[in-house]
């Protein structure tokens, strides 16, 4: 029941958020992290964010989250 | 006229009279143009060149009926010549019968219609016959299509289950989970932005030049609901062997793999619309992944698993990235996503 | 990665030379629970090493009470019952959400917000939000709550089945199953309570409490940490899940549901009644319960359907042990919550395990 993956905020308007993991963009509300800032990587869990992501950590403790980089840079191209 | 031209669907366009011709004629028959189809007979007449045939149909209520990188009328194509295809034969003609909803609109039919031209056209199959209905408002989600298929089966290709063995091994296409998760995704109430997008294809292309050029292909299935775990369940179901594959070496995008994780879904029980799961005896499989990823819809096949021999229930069994070991089971029907 | 994971079983394979006996470590929280199966952990673990799966499921968890009464508005006409997906097939006494006809209308949710949101678009009808799980999905919760006092949002209740995770480790270890040498503890609530919330455990019971996150090398690791800590004889709090827990944890949602609920004695299936384990709504907030809206209680009654959820969620038996299981009991054919539900020990086991 504690499904929760970490996503960059890419739109923040108050406390409305829109966060994007690997090109998949969903709404999420920051009312429970009010220190959220655009840019920032954030856990979220049923719709919330709640917690921020330190991205070097993030990078040890999550597989895909360590590919970001690669993703970021490829677009999602697995092939040439 | 055009100013009596409706322009959404009514009940009458199905009830064989004279909008039900107007429909055919106008709308319909522009898109499919072949011998067959123009003499708009009762059957279609047609000269095979090879009295062994394989012969399928399918039908298609997918909703939304446009997504990214398809729609209900592509994938009434590629689904058909995908059976085909995997069968080992050359799909050559379909017939398509609409059951086509009250008050859909005009237009939306025509795109549909254009996807379902192109795609045979892409191909090289011809909608030879077909048979359209109208249902009340309400009875179907805008369209439902269903496709019957023939193929002319390969020489020396006959794809069987009996001819898997230990030491076989187990190929895909591509990256899996495209296309469900696309789905997925469009959903009411799970809606979200992606850059997902269905892998729908028809595979006959690739199939073909693997029946016809190398010997060993044992078996072949298209992996559409239920995934790779349907395929490889069935697969091995009451059979003297067992299946094993490696979480590493299975392909997945990165954005599918989030878009499931964040759901809660399995990728590997989640629906493909342009990905095979063949067999191929081990002095063929370099082979065969060459000539996949030689081709556009196979750049990133890759060699998954082998046929084991198994202990004493045949399974499915997956070494999981961290050394592990896990059961893949037969998947239970409808996967609702875990929420939170 | 292997790397670590080779650092990782060295650790444990020395624990168990240096204990020489069997090892158990418990994770209480489902999606531990799931992890650990869909990646084969057990496989990669010695022999003396058992995993046991505790009552971490907040679907499983649930009391038959509970479920029967969310039922009970199921033959109403005038509610919108908006729930997670999850509790749509727990089975009641007759029948559940999914297959039971009914006058209301049910719709899954991924979110409060979503369950505010059906109120504010269906005047009409009252909506009732089945909230269920631990500290990770109450704030989310206590959140809606405000945002329904703040607007004025009349036709929305919950109906608060939100769980406390520590009160069920201590249960456990007072009693029900005090043969647990360490606990996994759960991420995501961590987040929430912070890591240091655990310490108790660690002081009062001298077990180590390892803070994981849910990839497997984050579980792996967790289990080493916990061995290492067993060889040395001394147990710890340790958090491994630095990226998103602190010792303090996220005070914006404990302040947020320290202002809309409080803890009440409450029914957790198997564990039975416990002390200050549950989430009520406060008394400014009241307006907003169901059970108070709809003179609902959610008493548990008889279970005679030779159900074990209770014994497996304690960890005391195997879901194989259970003689329905996979027998009767399916997820086609569930008998109790654990198999049910995505997270529940036995629909774990029987999806990625061996059901002879």
């Amino acid at each position: 029941m504690c499904l929760a993956i970490p996503a960059r905020i890419v739109e923040l308007d108050a406390d409305k958020a829109m966060v994007d993991a690997m090109g998949n963009r969903f709404k999420a509300k920051t009312t429970l992290l009010p220190e959220a800032k655009l840019g920032d990587v954030v856990l979220v869990h049923a719709g919330f964010a709640i917690s921020l992501v330190d991205e070097e950590e993030a990078k040890k403790t999550w597989e895909l989250f360590a590919e970001i980089e690669n993703f970021e840079k490829t677009q999602n191209k697995l092939s040439g | 006229m055009a100013n009596t031209e409706p322009e959404r669907i009514l009940l009458a366009h199905g009830g064989g009279g004279q909008l039900t011709n107007q429909l055919i004629r106008e709308k319909i028959l522009p898109h499919f143009k072949n011998a067959s189809l123009s003499e708009l007979g009762d059957s279609a007449r047609l000269d095979l060149e090879s009295a062994s045939i394989c012969f399928t149909t399918d039908s298609y209520v997918v909703k939304p009926l446009f997504f990214n990188g398809g729609d209900i009328g592509k994938l009434a194509v590629c689904g058909t010549v995908n059976d085909l295809a995997v069968a080992g034969s050359r799909p050559v003609a379909l017939t398509l019968a609409l059951i086509v909803e009250e008050g859909l609109e005009l237009r939306v039919l025509e795109r549909i219609l254009h996807s379902i031209g192109r795609t045979a056209q892409q191909n090289g199959v011809s909608i030879v016959t077909g048979d359209t209905k109208t249902v009340e408002r309400g009875s179907a989600d805008g369209i439902f299509i269903n496709t019957a298929g023939i193929g002319i089966r390969l020489e020396g290709a006959q794809p069987s289950l009996d001819k898997i063995a230990v030491g076989d091994r187990i190929l895909v296409n591509g990256t899996l989970g495209d296309h469900g998760m696309t789905i997925i995704s469009q959903r009411e109430g799970i809606r979200f932005e992606s850059q997902l997008e269905s892998d729908c294809a028809g595979l006959a292309d690739l199939t073909c030049s693997l029946f016809e050029n190398v010997p060993g292909v044992r078996f072949m299935r298209d992996a559409t609901r239920g995934g790779l775990a349907a395929v490889l369940n069935e697969m091995v179901e009451g059979a003297n062997y067992g299946i094993e594959v490696s979480e590493a070496d299975i392909p997945i995008k990165p954005a599918v793999q989030a878009a499931a994780d964040m759901l809660g879904f399995d990728v590997l029980a989640i629906a493909n619309e342009g990905k095979f799961v063949a067999v191929v005896s081990s002095d063929a499989a370099d082979e065969c992944l060459r000539r996949c990823r030689a081709h556009p819809l196979g750049r990133d096949a890759a060699l998954i698993g082998e046929v084991v021999p198994s202990q004493d229930l045949p399974l499915v069994e997956l070494r999981t990235k961290v050394g592990g070991k896990r059961i893949v089971q037969m998947p239970y029907g409808r996967e609702l996503p875990r929420i939170c | 990665m292997l790397d670590r994971i080779a650092k990782a079983q060295h650790l444990i394979d020395e624990a168990c030379q240096t204990l020489d006996r069997e090892i158990t470590i418990m994770e209480v929280c489902g999606t531990h629970t799931v992890s650990i199966f869909r990646n084969g952990i057990r496989s990669t673990l010695p022999e003396r090493v058992k995993l046991l799966s505790g009552p971490g499921c907040p679907v499983c968890v649930t009391d038959q009470g509970y479920i029967d009464a969310v039922l009970e508005l199921t033959k109403r006409d005038d509610c919108i019952i908006a729930t997670y997906g999850d509790m749509i097939r727990v089975p009641g006494k007759a029948g559940s959400l999914e297959t039971r006809s009914s006058n209301a209308d049910v719709r899954v949710v991924l979110s409060s917000e979503d369950a505010l949101q059906l109120a504010r678009d269906n005047r009409g009808k009252t909506v009732v939000f089945v909230a269920v799980g631990f500290e990770t999905t109450a704030p989310a919760t206590a959140v809606a709550v405000k945002e329904a006092a703040d607007e004025g949002i009349e036709n929305f209740c919950i109906l608060s089945g939100h769980k406390l995770v520590l009160p069920a480790m201590r249960a456990l270890l007072s009693g029900m199953n005090d043969r647990v040498d360490g606990f996994l503890c759960p991420g995501h609530v961590s987040v929430i309570i912070g890591a240091g919330a655990f310490r108790e455990i660690v002081d009062d019971f001298g077990r180590p409490c390892v803070v994981a996150g849910f990839e497997p090398l984050q579980i792996i690791e967790g289990l080493a940490e916990i061995c290492r800590q067993l060889s040395a004889g001394q147990p710890e709090l340790k958090s491994i899940y630095g990226a998103v827990v602190t010792d303090k944890g996220n005070v914006a949602a404990q302040d947020i549901i320290a202002e809309c609920f409080e803890a009440a004695d409450g029914y957790w299936r198997g564990l039975g009644k416990m002390a200050q384990s549950t989430l009520k709504l406060k008394e400014a907030y009241k307006r907003f319960d169901g059970f108070e809206r709809f003179g609902l209680d959610d008493v548990p009654g008889e279970d005679d359907s030779g159900c074990r959820c209770g014994e497996v969620l304690c960890g005391l038996i195997e879901p194989k042990q259970c003689g329905l299981f996979a027998t009767q009991c399916t997820p086609q054919t569930p008998v109790g919550p654990c198999m049910v539900s995505s997270e529940g020990t036995c629909a774990a086991w029987y999806k990625y395990g061996r059901r002879d």
